[in-house]
């Protein structure tokens, strides 16, 4: 049996667990394809105007699955970690889906929710129980997957990006020989993994950095510990585990001297990125460093982000023969 | 210490009268205006939704004033209104403003923590005082929505064209001239002699369900006074959401019997909506249902641009619309929004659904 896991939302954060979850219990896993100009036409079609673009490109990568598989995965990510939720949108995504598309495989749908627990196990063995009777099957897979989704985390927080520590995971080895990335100026790319990773929506932000020598570093290569450290300085606890992320990591990065500067990536109109993006860019003004802010949006040109960004690099290149010359202010 | 607190349609009767009943000093901001809007949106992060935007605009104007403590509730997430507090406060601490922050709030850790930030804002009162002044301010909102809901029953039946409004105004005068919870059986008396002396003929008029979210639904500035445009158009209008029946629902916890509550609007959104998506987007839902299933002839949905909640409301929309045969129109607001624009909207979506029903209005 063919199960359908679209290249979308979470998928960055969560594919290896999914994955290994569904191919232990004998299931076939089929990921859409890379986003295209193709997926984006279909989700803005099946999508009303004031959509975010991370959900309309999540349409069009269940759009291109629907009639490759013989089951979808589409499960209700309520909350990911205690006392906190993803976002409205994450929320109804289901809802939504069953209402914008039709002639939808049969859906394997569950809850995910760890706003009062901590165990995945419930979540695993609602989705399992759709394949299987037998919960010590269902128990190993969940098992197993966690252990994978562990060392992938690993992988993210030695300073891998998805693709590559998902590359690292299916090649087994290969991990230790990986030379640590150099370069200069060092860029915190601060922004919602569907965002910054999936190479489309974000017209190559991450390649194009590293290609211009730039050391690139993001809120996943940062440990949760010293990610949620830095936002508990926060007056109220933030009740978004994305905006967690990108708080918590903007102000660690804020704090290190050998980071240059800080790109903040956000989707036009996100909800949570207006508010914790507004605290970000408070915090680095007090703080003066330099800080590039990028929205995204289907109508986003190619021509006029790599203008933004060059400038932006130049800036951080001459900072320093600035300071050095001491007429710089 | 001057209290002040952010305008939400006529919540500041009711706050005022309690907090006045308890003695404290209140400011209540001037009426949200272009100038609140023009501040707000000023200095507001350029994606946040409406009502943070105006709530700044208060806080500032309230300034000038001479209020110096912001008394706001807060929430739990995911709608953004549960981190607007402490968003405000950075902005406004960075402009200068010297203002002091209490929010209520479910509290995280223990009961102490809210009841030691009423005590802060109530000072000597005793529980029994602050109980008798939150419920004061209660009847005065059931008040208010009951005037409110009688004018949408008046509006497109009147005779002369403005006595309703006349009447309300008046009526309203009554209500906030109130002092004490004695006084109030006098009031509603009075009150009910004005609103009845309005004259109204019978004729055909359309029932239309405005849904959606709460601050857009309770701030006549935000939506350009649409239930009183709609009563013109020959439309009698409901609401989703009352003061009165939030402050049941979310603070006495659906004790006060009689009243409309949440809890039937989020059963009805099934199937279409299955999980609460924070703010008020399954009501929104629900209510569409229920509107629909009431024989309403429209359901209009009200939302400030890039609200989350309602976003997603909005999509599941057309489903119901289509099965249940019940026209619904969308509208956005933002500081962008034009009043002609939005009367043209009306005016279409009225003459649509007079002639799906075969009658003439107005």
């Amino acid at each position: 049996m063919k199960i359908g896991i679209p290249r979308a939302l979470l998928y960055y954060y969560y594919i290896p667990l999914w994955r290994t979850f569904f191919e232990a219990l004998g299931l076939e896993v089929v990921i859409s394809r890379p986003t295209t100009k193709t997926i984006l036409e279909s989700g803005l079609r099946h999508t009303g105007d004031d959509v975010c673009l991370p959900v309309r490109v999540a349409f069009g990568h269940i759009i291109d699955l629907k009639d490759r598989v013989d089951v979808l995965f589409l499960p209700r990510l309520v909350s990911i970690a205690r006392r906190e939720y993803i976002c409205p949108k994450f929320l109804g995504f289901p809802d939504m889906v069953r209402q914008g598309i039709s002639g939808l495989p049969p859906l394997i749908e569950a809850d995910l929710n760890l706003y009062r627990r901590d165990s995945l196990y419930p979540f695993f063995s609602a989705l399992g129980r759709n394949f299987t009777s037998n919960r010590f099957a269902i128990y190993l897979a969940c098992r197993r997957a966690q252990q994978v989704q562990a060392r992938y985390i690993q992988l993210l927080e030695k300073g891998f990006f998805p693709e590559e520590a998902r590359a690292a995971l299916s090649g087994g080895t290969g991990e230790e020989q990986r030379e640590p990335a150099r370069g200069w100026p060092r860029v915190a790319v601060i922004g919602h993994p569907y965002n910054i990773y999936d190479p489309y929506i974000s017209m190559n932000l991450l390649s194009r950095l590293a290609r211009s020598g730039v050391h690139v570093c993001t809120a996943d290569n940062l440990p949760e510990a010293l990610v949620r450290e830095h936002a508990a300085r926060l007056p109220k606890h933030l009740f978004w585990s994305l905006g967690q992320r990108m708080i918590g990591a903007a102000w660690h990065y804020l704090q290190r001297p050998d980071v240059d500067g800080i790109i903040h990536v956000a989707s036009f109109a996100c909800g949570p990125d207006s508010l914790t993006g507004e605290l970000i860019s408070r915090e680095v003004k007090r703080r003066g460093k330099p800080f590039l802010n990028l929205t995204l949006d289907e109508h986003s040109a190619e021509a006029g982000v790599v203008t933004r960004l060059e400038a932006f690099l130049d800036m951080m290149r001459r900072r320093p023969l600035l300071q050095v010359g001491g007429n710089g202010r | 210490m001057k209290v002040t607190f952010p305008h939400m349609g006529h919540m500041w009767i009711c706050l005022s009268a309690m907090l006045e009943y308890l003695g404290v000093n209140v400011v209540v901001p001037p009426p949200t205006s272009k100038r609140t809007l023009t501040l707000g949106a000023r200095h507001a992060p350029e994606f946040a939704c409406l009502p943070l935007k105006l709530n700044l605009g208060n806080f500032m104007e309230a300034a000038e004033q001479g209020a110096d403590t912001i008394l706001m509730a807060g929430g739990c997430g995911p709608c953004r209104f549960g981190y607007y507090a402490q968003v405000e406060h950075a902005i406004l601490e960075d402009l200068g403003y010297n203002y002091r922050l209490v929010v209520l709030e479910p509290p995280r850790k223990h009961i102490g923590e809210l009841l030691s930030k009423i005590k802060y804002i109530t000072g000597h009162s005793s529980w029994r005082e602050v109980i008798k002044g939150i419920y004061f301010g209660y009847q005065k909102a059931r008040m208010v929505d009951d005037l409110e809901k009688q004018a949408h029953f008046l509006r497109p039946r009147e005779v002369q064209r403005g006595s309703t409004d006349r009447a309300f105004k008046r009526a309203l005068q009554e209500v906030i001239a109130a002092r004490h919870p004695q006084d109030l059986p006098k009031v509603r008396e009075k009150v009910r002699r004005i609103m009845g002396a309005v004259a109204v003929k019978p004729r055909p008029v359309l029932r239309v369900g405005i849904v959606g979210e709460i601050f857009t639904l309770l701030e006549p500035f935000v939506n350009y006074d649409l239930e009183r445009k709609l009563g013109y158009l020959g439309v009698e209008t409901d609401r989703s959401i009352y003061l009165s029946e939030w402050i049941n629902d979310h603070l006495f916890l659906g004790l006060v019997r009689g009243q409309r509550s949440r809890k039937e609007a989020c059963r009805a959104a099934a199937p279409y909506l299955n999980h609460f998506v924070g703010g008020h987007g399954q009501e929104t839902v629900g209510s569409a249902v229920i509107y629909a299933r009431q024989g309403y002839d429209g359901v209009i949905q009200l939302l400030p641009f890039t609200c989350m909640p309602e976003i997603v409301a909005h999509s599941v929309l057309p489903g119901i619309s289509s099965e249940l045969g019940i026209p619904v129109l969308t509208i956005t607001v933002d500081e962008q929004s034009g009043e002609a624009g939005l009367v043209t909207r009306l005016e279409a979506f009225v003459d649509l659904l007079a002639r799906r029903k075969g009658v003439v209005v107005q």
